[in-house]
């Protein structure tokens, strides 16, 4: 099982390193959403340290959401995805290993570009580091939740705006805990420690559930 | 009475038809007890000298219509569930039936509370728990109408909104309890915390009584939507035709 869920996920590496602009697009997009707000908002600095999670939350929100479209529409059109079901292995433990190179993908670098984009928010060295864990944990929850959608809304027209449809409200506990942990981080580091707690908790159920429901909602569409 | 045998919508159709009129009548009267009881019978001055503001009156609408807004949600779920597992072709378009009269009541929710919010708490709109937990349960509504009318294949629609509404209900506890508490270590709300016991018997029982009201109203509009949807389906089938035909004598 092991071995199945490790060449899924070498496969879409493999497959995405050879287009590696996909993967840019997706982080300047963050980049380019949170540079955006100070120009909207005015560039005070107090101001944009209290926006500043709450912003970059909601980017890394779009931006993860932008890229779940991806996940399987490629597979969907060569008819790989329809081999996929037909291989008798457990469909949940491909879907999940899809979704953790998605995450390697498109996650990952927007937890390592957060530093830079948190300095343009004048954010305190520690809410960087909190900052930097809550996206980490917080960003599997993202495309875990976003594959369930994005199995749903296979080869729809108008899938992109759909999908946004279904999943942002599904989003909302990440973004409440995620960015109300930097938040406190500016006031107290101690207290950060039961938001990231939940954090956690929804990571650890999410990989257990959504893995599930995804394939369950792949076996609808390519019914 | 064999109730296995409604599960087919051939049965179920006119089933349904004679059920709309009876919903339909106990809805008017239900609705009207509430409304004239909770406008002109209950005093403004409930237990002591503080007296009512006037414009407390709207919660014999806001109550009602937030409550059938979860428990629709509820019934939309199940019918969900149940067409997933058993595999029964009227549950899934009972789902289908329920989602838009939900939508309603949340939406009715929302606007009578923004009308009641303004006076009391000087805003329209707040981000207080309960009304950001509704205002996603609206969301979550319109996203299982949305995706069901996105998808042509009308079993593939069935299913992945079905799918779509028991996400949805995984997910509405978290969501609650994290707006509720987003601070882990407080919790506030302007919602008061109520129990039916504390609610003074002459707002509890128009307020019940709209309930009701509504609950039957839920039944006739669903029903009525139900005919529609199974006449639309099932628009091959000899019986069907039938109907269609004796409607269209008439």
């Amino acid at each position: 099982m092991f071995r199945v869920f490790y060449c899924v996920l070498a496969r879409d590496i493999t497959l995405a390193m050879r287009r590696r602009t996909d993967v840019l697009t997706t982080l300047f997009f963050f980049v380019i959403v949170v540079s955006l707000f100070p120009l909207g908002v005015g560039s005070e600095r107090e101001q944009l340290r209290l926006l500043g999670p709450g912003v970059v939350w909601v980017a890394a929100l779009l931006a993860s959401m932008l890229a779940l479209e991806r996940l399987f529409a490629a597979d969907y059109d060569d008819g790989t995805l329809e081999q996929l079901l037909l291989t008798g292995q457990p469909l949940a433990v491909l879907v999940l290993g899809k979704v953790v190179a998605h995450w390697l993908l498109t996650g990952l670098p927007l937890v390592l570009i957060a530093p830079l984009v948190a300095m343009q928010y004048h954010l305190s060295p520690p809410a960087i580091w909190v900052m930097m864990a809550a996206l980490a944990i917080g960003t599997p929850v993202l495309s875990l939740i976003g594959a369930i959608g994005a199995a749903l809304t296979l080869g729809l027209r108008g899938g992109g705006i759909l999908l946004s449809l279904l999943i942002l409200p599904l989003y909302v506990p990440v973004l409440v805990y995620g960015a109300g942990a930097v938040s406190v981080s500016a006031i107290d580091i101690a207290d950060t420690e039961p938001y990231l707690s939940l954090l956690s908790a929804f990571l650890l159920g999410a990989s257990l559930l959504a893995p599930l429901a995804a394939a369950a909602a792949l076996r609808i569409s390519l019914e | 009475m064999n109730w296995f045998k409604l599960a087919s919508p051939a049965a179920f159709y006119p089933f349904a038809g004679r059920l709309i009129p009876r919903f339909g009548l106990a809805a008017l009267v239900l609705v009207l007890i509430g409304f004239d009881w909770g406008f002109f019978l209950t005093s403004d001055q409930l237990g002591g000298s503080n007296p009512q503001k006037e414009y407390y009156r709207i919660i014999f609408v806001h109550v009602p219509a937030a409550w059938m807004s979860m428990w629709l949600y509820l019934v939309l779920a199940a019918w969900s569930a149940i067409g997933l597992v058993f595999n029964t072709r009227l549950s899934f378009m009972m789902a289908k039936a329920v989602a838009p009269t939900g939508a309603i009541f949340t939406f009715l929710a929302l606007w009578t509370g923004a009308l009641w919010g303004r006076p009391s708490w000087g805003t329209y709109w707040d981000w207080d728990p309960r009304l950001t937990s509704e205002l996603l349960l609206f969301f979550l509504y319109i996203g299982y109408i949305a995706l069901h009318s996105a998808i042509d294949d009308t079993r593939r629609a069935d299913r992945a909104a079905a799918l779509l509404a028991i996400v949805g209900l995984v997910m509405v506890p978290v969501i609650f309890l994290s707006i509720n508490c987003p601070d882990p270590t407080q919790c506030a709300s302007l919602h008061q915390r109520s129990d039916p016991g504390s609610i003074h018997l002459s707002i509890l029982i128009p307020m019940l009584s709209m309930t009701l009201g509504f609950w039957a109203y839920s039944f006739a509009a669903v029903f009525a939507r139900l005919r529609t949807i199974i006449l639309t389906r099932e628009a091959d089938s000899a019986w069907a035709r039938e109907v269609i035909a004796q409607e269209a004598r008439t």
